[in-house]
C-alpha cells in the first residue's frame, strides 16, 4: 500500500509539469494569467495550435525536424548494422585498434570540436542545407556497440550452416541476420530518433535561414517573439507540437524498446 | 570473443566499417585535432591571420574569474543532475521491482518523460516558475505567507531551478534503465540473502546495488554528458545563463565565445579543457566501476 502511494505520488510529480503545459495550451491569454493560477482546462485548444503553427512557421519546421531525425536515424542504423557485423564476423587486420578507438570518440561530442566542425560545413559549402543538418550525426557509437553485442550472441551454427549452403557473407546478413535484429533496430530507431529530434545547438549555429530551422529553434523563436508578457497558452500549444512527434515514435515502438534496453542491459 | 565466421573474405570487413571509419574521421577525430591545434593560436580580428600564442588562451581563461565561477557552476550543475537524478530515479525503480499490481502500468506512466528534449523541458519550467504568473511561485508565496520567488533575479535560485528541470527531463530514462538492471539481478541471490537473514536495507546494499553497476556506471556516464552538453537548449531557453553569469555553464559560455563574441582561441581552449574535464570523470568512474564489480562476485 505504502509502494503505492510513493509509486502516485512519483507518477504525479514526474507527469506533473506536461499536464500544467497541457491545461496552459487550451486557455486564453487572460486565462493563462489569471491569479491565483488556473488548472481547469479551457477550450481554446486548436486556436493556440493554429496560432503557434503561424507564429513560429512550424509546418516547416516540423517536416525538417521529421526529415532529418528520420534520416539519420535510418542511415545511423544501417552504418551500425554494418561495422558491427564486420566487428563480429570476420578477422581482420587492425580489428583490435578500430574498435576500442571507435568507441573512445564517444567522448567526442559537438561541443568539443565544434569550430572546426562549423568551419569544415563552411568549407564544403553546407552552411544551411540539411547535409549541414545530417552528415556529422551519421556515426553511432551506441547503435555499433548494441548490434555487437547482439551479434555476438547469435550462434555459430546460423552464420556455419549458410557458409555451408555457399551463401555469401551479404546475404546472410540481409537475410538472417538484420530480421532476427529487428527488437534491436526498433530500440535504437526509438533512442536515436528523439536524440536527433532534440538537437538544438548544431541547428541553432549552422542554420541561418527560417525556412531551414527545426521545431527546437522554433520554440525559442516562439518564446523570444514575445516583449512584455510571454503569451503562454500559444507558448504551450508550441510544445506540444515539439513534443508530439517523439512521443509517438516512443509509443509506437514501447515494447521493442524496453525489450532492447532489456537486452542491452542484461551484458 | 568475436570470430571468424566467414574465412577468405579479406577486403569485405574493410568495406563495412568503411562508412562509419570515414564518417568518424572526418567529422569528428579530424575537427577534434583541428580545434586543440587551434587552442594554440589567435586571429585577427577579421580572421585574416593566425598567430601562434602557446598556452597563452589557457592562460587568460584560467586567469578570468568568469571562467573559474563557469566551472564551479558546471560541477554544481552536474553534480546535482547526476546525484539527485540517479538516487531519486533508483528508489522508484527500486519499489516499481517489488512484487506489486500495476507495474505495467507504472513503467508507461514513468517512461514517456523520456521523449521530451532539454528544450522542451526548459520551456514548461519556464512557465511554472514565471515570476507572478507561474503555479510553483504561487504556492511557495502562498506557503510562505508572501515570500516572492524569482529566479530571474536570484542566481542561486536559477541555478536550483535549471538543475531541478535537467533533472526531471532524464528521470524517466534512468528509470527504465535501472528497472531493466535490476530485473537482472538473479532471485536466488537475493533469496539466500533472505534466508541468512539480512534486512531489505542490507540485501540492496550488499547485493543489488553492487549487481547493478554496470548500469550504474553506464547511467553515470549518460547523465554527466548530458549534465554537460546536451542541456544547452534547456540552459538557452530558461536562462541564456544568467541572471548575471549564474547559470552560464561552460558550454554555454563556449558558444557564446565562439559564435558571438567570434574568440576562436579561447573558445578553441574550452572545447579542450571540456574534454579533459570529462575524461577525468568517466576515467574515474570507470574505476570505481571495476572495483565494484569485483567485489559483486
Amino acid at each position: 500500500m505504502l509502494i503505492h502511494a510513493v509509486l502516485i505520488i512519483a507518477v504525479a510529480v514526474i507527469a506533473f509539469p506536461v499536464i500544467y503545459a497541457l491545461i496552459t495550451s487550451t486557455l486564453t491569454f487572460q486565462q493563462a494569467y489569471s491569479y491565483p493560477p488556473r488548472l481547469i482546462p479551457g477550450n481554446q485548444f486548436w486556436q493556440n495550435i493554429v496560432s503557434a503553427w503561424h507564429r513560429a512557421n512550424f509546418g516547416r519546421l516540423f517536416f525538417n525536424s521529421t526529415l532529418i531525425s528520420l534520416v539519420v536515424a535510418l542511415v545511423k542504423i544501417i552504418l551500425s548494422l554494418l561495422a558491427a557485423f564486420a566487428y563480429t564476423h570476420f578477422k581482420f587486420r587492425g580489428r583490435s585498434l578500430l574498435f576500442p578507438m571507435t568507441m573512445v570518440t564517444q567522448m567526442l561530442p559537438l561541443p568539443v570540436r565544434i569550430l572546426p566542425t562549423y568551419q569544415l560545413m563552411a568549407s564544403f559549402h553546407w552552411i544551411n542545407s540539411y547535409y549541414a543538418l545530417m552528415f556529422p550525426f551519421f556515426a553511432s557509437t551506441t547503435g555499433i556497440l548494441l548490434f555487437r553485442q547482439f551479434f555476438m550472441t547469435v550462434p555459430r551454427d546460423l552464420s556455419d550452416a549458410a557458409r555451408v549452403d555457399g551463401t555469401s557473407p551479404m546475404r546472410y546478413f540481409l537475410q538472417i541476420l538484420v530480421p532476427i535484429s529487428k527488437t534491436n533496430i526498433a530500440a535504437l530507431f526509438v533512442i536515436e530518433f528523439i536524440f536527433i529530434w532534440s538537437q538544438y545547438l548544431w541547428p541553432l549555429i549552422v542554420t541561418t535561414t527560417a525556412d531551414m530551422r527545426v521545431v527546437q529553434i522554433g520554440l525559442k523563436m516562439l518564446l523570444a517573439s514575445e516583449q512584455i508578457a510571454p503569451e503562454w497558452n500559444v507558448i504551450m500549444a508550441g510544445t506540444i507540437i515539439a513534443m508530439f512527434p517523439p512521443l509517438v515514435v516512443l509509443i509506437l515502438f514501447r515494447k521493442s524498446f524496453a525489450e532492447g534496453i532489456a537486452m542491452q542491459s542484461e551484458k | 570473443m568475436p570470430e571468424d565466421r566467414f574465412p577468405g573474405h579479406r577486403f569485405l570487413p574493410y568495406l563495412l566499417i568503411l562508412p562509419s571509419v570515414a564518417i568518424i574521421v572526418i567529422f569528428l577525430v579530424v575537427p577534434f585535432i583541428q580545434s586543440v591545434r587551434e587552442s594554440f593560436y589567435t586571429s585577427t580580428a577579421f580572421g585574416t591571420k593566425t598567430i601562434f600564442v602557446g598556452l597563452r588562451n589557457y592562460a587568460r581563461l584560467f586567469a578570468s574569474s568568469d571562467y573559474r565561477q563557469s566551472i564551479i557552476i558546471t560541477l554544481i550543475f552536474a553534480s546535482f543532475v547526476v546525484v539527485v537524478g540517479l538516487s531519486v530515479s533508483l528508489a522508484i525503480a527500486h519499489l516499481l521491482n517489488q512484487r506489486i499490481r500495476g507495474r505495467g502500468f507504472y513503467q508507461v506512466a514513468l517512461i514517456w518523460t523520456y521523449a521530451l528534449s532539454p528544450a522542451v523541458a526548459g520551456t514548461i519550467w519556464a512557465l511554472m516558475f514565471a515570476p507572478a504568473t507561474g503555479i510553483v511561485p504561487y504556492i511557495v508565496n502562498r506557503l510562505t505567507d508572501g515570500y516572492v520567488l524569482n529566479w530571474m533575479t536570484n542566481g542561486r535560485l536559477a541555478l536550483l531551478v535549471v538543475s531541478a528541470a535537467a533533472t526531471w527531463k532524464m528521470l524517466g530514462y534512468n528509470i527504465v534503465f535501472f528497472l531493466a538492471g535490476l530485473q537482472n539481478v538473479p532471485g536466488e541471490l537475493l533469496e539466500a540473502a533472505r534466508v541468512d537473514g539480512a534486512g531489505g536495507w542490507r540485501t540492496f546494499w550488499k547485493i543489488t546495488f553492487p549487481m547493478l553497476s554496470p548500469t550504474t556506471t553506464f547511467l553515470l556516464f549518460v547523465n554527466m554528458l548530458y549534465s554537460v552538453f546536451q542541456v544547452f537548449g534547456l540552459i538557452d531557453i530558461m536562462t541564456r545563463g544568467g541572471p548575471g553569469n549564474a547559470t552560464n555553464i561552460l558550454v554555454y559560455k563556449l558558444y557564446r565565445d565562439a559564435f558571438i563574441h567570434l574568440d576562436s582561441g579561447s573558445a578553441s581552449a574550452q572545447s579542450f579543457i571540456i574534454f579533459v574535464i570529462i575524461s577525468i570523470a568517466a576515467v574515474v568512474q570507470l574505476r570505481f566501476a571495476t572495483r565494484k564489480a569485483v567485489y559483486a562476485r
